[in-house]
């Protein structure tokens, strides 16, 4: 990979609160599933390609307080972030039981 | 409770089974679980299948096309009477460019007769299908139950740790079919997790459109379905594929890549949908069809080469947690399912003869050999992967071919000679001799 930044286009996503809007979901309004192990390593980590590469924009970075916001309730639960993290730094489970997406369709 | 009560499996006003030793315990309601859930209740085992969602297929996507031989060898005729979508006749391969497309297709009336072919599915009808058929042939479904760990004993795998209260269940043989991120398996040391350069993430739409607009856009008669995958622009030349899939009043349009690759650039899975959509060549497909339902999910694309050990004491690994999927075939559920019945005959065997070693269940691997194409199929193509990474084949290429479409179909005043020199000097100009030869070597090498 090379080394330049590389986050998110401004105006990529567009339209995809519509595109989430077909989806069920039973949200765990207890935990998350999703966290990050070390909140440092996302601070150095350029690309963040978990931002991008989320299906769900899931993952949205907090400059001002240099944190990844995470709003698991989103998730489709492909595992997308968790395997294109350079640094391996996801907790990374599916929701209990019952909870999270569920599809009508598939 | 009476004896016989006891030893019947029951369960609990909460769906919980009171009786937490089985025969067999299969984690995940997926085409492989199911598959093996139903094969080994059928030969009279205590079975359990444990699955997350609220329903079977809650949690499962694909694009979706089943082939019905594989399915037929668990579930005999199951086309007469599951909610199939449409018998596919057509199947087109779409070369793109960012505004243009090559296409090639082949359709026929055999695919429908006999055995028919294959069908187009929505995973959420099928996997329920699957499950009432694992539930008639005596298997225990309990969904709602997320299994967090594999329990061992002295390195041999005894049973299951599952999310609810009390929730341990054991049984002798453990078959996982958790699908594609493979965390049970993973925490047993019998692989490592997925990479980017062999998961490709997947996003797909489904858009509800009247069945008489499908058959007349796609040609097809009533029940007739058609598929179509895309190549080259409609991934931005990444390595990955576009499809369309006819449904009975929907259409299925999506498209996966390979992690490695889109990691290098800022667009997001829906970004690429959108642009998919807006194609000069798919926007009339699927002009008025409305969005139902968006979906994403990993497909693995390790293939052969990141197979895991497919056994161990007392377990056995089938589906996509094995990454037994051919990519360039679009095949993954028939060798789920057939993963899922080889890994249920081993562990019939292995009651009959009540030893579970990893000696005797990793005749389940030499049966996959031999019974099911599925590793030879995957050992064919496995370098397959590393090629397309290694090649521009679906950059280069695909635009080049259009160019000399354009160029031999457009009239004007240059010869058709001449026309043949500009297509030979714009392919050198795109790509050198060198390259172009080491491609064809290399292609060839690869996948004969």
């Amino acid at each position: 990979m090379s080394n330049d930044p590389v986050i998110m286009k401004p105006d990529a996503n567009k339209g995809l609160d519509d595109r989430l809007y077909t989806v069920k979901y039973e949200v765990d309004e207890e935990n998350s599933h999703l966290s990050v192990i070390d909140p440092e390593a996302c601070i150095r980590c350029k690309k963040k390609p978990c931002i991008s590469k989320c299906p769900a924009e899931v993952y949205r970075w907090l400059e001002d307080e240099q944190v990844l916001e995470i709003a698991y309730e989103n998730c489709l639960e492909c595992g997308t972030c968790r395997v294109v993290c350079p640094y391996d730094n996801f907790e990374w489970e599916y929701p209990r039981g019952g909870f999270g997406v569920a599809y009508k369709f598939g | 409770m009476t004896e016989t009560q006891v030893a019947e499996v029951g369960t609990t006003e909460t769906g919980i089974p009171d009786t937490l030793e089985f025969d067999v315990i299969v984690v995940g309601a997926g085409p492989a679980g199911l598959a093996a859930g139903t094969v080994c209740a059928r030969a009279g085992l205590n079975t359990i299948i444990i699955e997350r969602g609220r329903k079977p297929g809650t949690k499962n996507v694909m694009g979706g096309v089943l082939y019905t031989r594989p399915t037929a060898q668990v579930w005999p005729e199951f086309w007469k009477e599951a909610p199939l979508e449409r018998c596919v006749i057509e199947q087109n391969q779409w070369i793109m460019t960012e505004d243009s497309v090559i296409k090639m297709g082949y359709r026929s009336p055999h695919f429908a007769e006999g055995v028919p072919n294959c069908f187009t599915v929505l995973r959420v009808k099928i996997d329920q299908y699957f499950a009432e058929q694992a539930e008639a042939a005596g298997a225990l479904i309990i969904n709602e139950t997320k299994v967090d760990e594999v329990l061992q004993d002295d390195g041999r795998v005894v049973g299951v740790r599952t999310g609810r209260p009390d929730g341990d269940v054991y049984a002798p043989v453990v078959i996982l079919a958790e699908g594609v991120n493979p965390q049970l398996t993973c925490a047993l040391g019998m692989q490592e997790d997925l990479k980017p350069d062999i998961a490709a993430v997947t996003v797909k739409e489904v858009l509800r459109l009247d069945p008489e607009i499908i058959e007349e856009r796609f040609g097809l008669n009533e029940g007739e379905g058609a598929t179509i995958e895309m190549f080259g622009a409609s991934t931005r030349g990444m390595l990955g594929t576009a499809f369309l899939y006819t449904n009975q009043n929907s259409l299925s349009l999506g498209l996966g890549v390979l992690l490695s690759e889109f990691a290098e650039i800022p667009d997001t899975p829906h970004d690429l949908l959108q642009e998919l959509k807006h194609h000069p060549a798919v926007a009339p497909l699927i002009e008025g069809a409305e969005p139902a339902e968006y979906m994403a999910h990993l497909i693995p694309e390790g293939g052969y080469n990141e197979m895991p050990a497919l056994f161990g004491h007392g377990v056995m690994i089938t589906g996509d947690a094995a990454q037994l999927v051919n990519g360039l075939h679009r095949e993954g559920s028939n060798h789920a399912i057939l993963s899922g019945k080889t890994a249920a005959e081993t562990a019939i065997d292995a009651h009959e003869k009540g030893k579970f070693s990893a000696q005797v269940l990793g005749h389940y691997r030499q049966r996959l050999e031999e019974t099911a194409p599925t590793i030879a199929d995957l050992r064919k193509y496995r370098k397959a992967t590393k090629f397309m990474e290694h090649h521009p084949v679906l950059s280069v290429y695909p635009a080049l071919a259009a160019y000399a479409f354009e160029e031999m179909l457009t009239v004007d005043d240059k010869t058709k000679r001449q026309k043949q020199w500009e297509i030979i000097k714009e392919a050198l100009r795109r790509r050198k001799p060198w390259g172009m030869a080491w491609d064809a070597i290399d292609g060839g090498l690869s996948f004969i």
